[in-house]
């Protein structure tokens, strides 16, 4: 079942080389998505396009079940920095119109799988920078998307809590049958969370490989040290490699 | 450095100042009607207390209606200009020609519209004028310079205009409107002493006309001690603003938050 579809989509930017396309990807239910590529090559403004903040040039995006409910964490924690952990889980839930109790119960319950349910009441600035970003996680999931769309959430983080953010993310993702498309440069962490990898060309960002990968039940922290692990990361690299000396 | 040095340092300044003063006034003899000497201005000022007092409540009073319509009429321009561009486009020139007119040309023309007879409401709305472009100006960067992606989130998840502006860009302003309301405070007590200056005759009441007239009698310590009045006040007025906007930003805004070691 198709989530969300770009066909032919194209985007060039006033003034500016065409920075994306064309591009064709179809997002199935459930499945993890990693789009995986250089840096500047268009894949934020292919989750953009998705997400419906950018129109594209060319091409269409749809979605065949109807508009899904669409959950986006940025590449920073993009919080309020007036409002505390709790209030800023809830903003996607005050803006529906929920009552404040039910919201409140909901943030609560969202920060609690994120790991933060101590800090519900602390400003952003007295949270690290790990710590932010599980904040803008649990309030994406505060608001059950059906589409989660991630754009290098992780990539400012230390490796120690970019892995520990990985790891919850999987298992959060796993228990809510989440649907993702997740934006990265890092071909450890595609590996390591997607069912699924686009790896794309530098600008304009197109699809050069697609990398299939075995379903994720098998995948903890002790994957990552296993030769299996290894070996499918050689091969997303190799594939990502490829793909830049095709287009060069 | 340490807290107590921080009001230490400029106290000793001021007494070292004032007794050299005073010393330097007697020992060459200077005329009265030039400079009197820190124990005279304070004897004129104890003298005058009440009469003095009286004219710093009316000069106090219409600073803070004047600071208060600024606020409030800055914000809501502001909040105005950031809803339609068009209206920004349209309006702000004539604000920035409001703003580097200067209030001294403008006041005749002012207080002969307004009437001798109502000399509070022209001293109110020439203080009005120099104190709202602060407010104006700083509140429109302000709303402007909310987060983009915070911006982008608020409308995939169906915000209204309404709870966009509430939410996120008054909030997200806070800080410049704040910075804006110090200048401004000190802005309405000058734009009201100024005011009074060029109203001129007596039926202005403030400080500015005590100066005036203690100015026309060679009364030099009166002038000085209706100066220090201002001073003191101008003083009161920008650390009660400063107060303000820490109480409001502490918990959030790098600004105002204590550096922790």
């Amino acid at each position: 079942m198709i989530v969300a579809q770009l066909d032919r989509v194209e985007k060039t930017y006033a003034g500016g080389p065409k920075a994306l396309g064309p591009l064709g990807i179809a997002v199935a239910r459930g499945e993890f998505l990693s789009l995986l590529g250089p840096s500047g090559c268009g894949k934020s403004t292919a989750l953009r396009l998705i997400a419906g903040l950018l129109a594209p040039s060319a091409g269409s995006v749809s979605f065949p079940q109807g508009r899904p409910r669409i959950g986006f964490v940025f590449q920073d924690a993009t919080l309020m920095p007036w409002a505390r952990a709790i209030a800023n889980v809830r903003l996607p839930l005050d803006l529906e119109g929920i009552a404040r109790d039910e919201g409140n119960a909901r943030a609560h319950a969202a920060l609690v799988r994120v790991g933060l349910g101590d800090f519900a009441h602390a400003y952003p600035r007295a949270l690290s920078g790990g710590m932010r970003m599980r904040v803008s996680i649990a309030r994406a999931l505060a608001a059950k998307p059906e589409l989660l769309l991630m754009d290098e959430p992780f990539a400012a983080l230390d490796e120690l809590a970019r892995e520990a953010l990985n790891d919850d993310l999987l298992k959060l993702a796993r228990e809510d049958g989440l649907t993702v498309v997740f934006v990265t440069h890092s071909v450890y962490e595609s590996a390591f969370l997607s069912t699924r990898i686009l790896a794309m060309t530098p600008r304009p960002g197109r699809v050069a490989a697609e990398i299939a990968l075995a379903s994720p039940a098998a995948r903890t922290r002790a994957w990552r040290l296993t030769p299996e692990f290894a070996e499918t990361a050689a091969r997303v690299s190799r594939s990502l490699r490829e793909a830049m000396s095709e287009a060069a | 450095m340490t807290r107590g040095l921080r009001l230490a340092l400029p106290f000793a300044l001021g007494v070292a100042a004032l007794i050299t003063w005073e010393w330097l006034v007697t020992y060459y003899a200077v005329p009265r009607y030039v400079l009197p000497k820190p124990t005279e201005i304070a004897e004129a000022l104890a003298a005058d207390f009440p009469s003095l007092l009286a004219s710093l409540w009316t000069t106090l009073r219409i600073t803070l209606a004047a600071f208060a319509l600024a606020v409030g009429g800055g914000v809501a321009l502001a909040v105005l200009f950031s809803q339609s561009r068009l209206v920004e486009l349209a309006l702000s020139p004539y604000a920035v020609a409001l703003q580097v007119t200067p209030v001294v040309a403008i006041a005749p023309l002012i207080v002969i519209w307004v009437g001798y007879e109502r000399i509070d409401l022209a001293l109110l709305i020439l203080a009005w004028i120099v104190a709202f472009f602060p407010i104006l100006s700083n509140t429109t960067v302000g709303l402007r310079s909310a987060d983009h992606n915070l911006i982008d989130l608020f409308g995939l998840h169906g915000a209204s205009r309404w709870q966009v502006l509430w939410r996120l860009r008054l909030p997200s302003a806070l800080p410049y409107l704040l910075s804006g309301m110090k200048v401004s405070g000190g802005l309405a007590l000058i734009g009201t002493v100024v005011a009074e200056f060029v109203a001129g005759t007596g039926t202005a009441t403030g400080l500015a006309w005590r100066i005036v007239e203690a100015g026309n009698r060679l009364q030099i310590a009166k002038m000085f001690a209706a100066l220090l009045l201002l001073a003191v006040l101008g003083i009161a007025i920008y650390f009660a603003l400063g107060l303000l906007e820490y109480l409001a930003l502490r918990r959030w805004h790098e600004s105002a938050v204590r550096k922790e070691n």
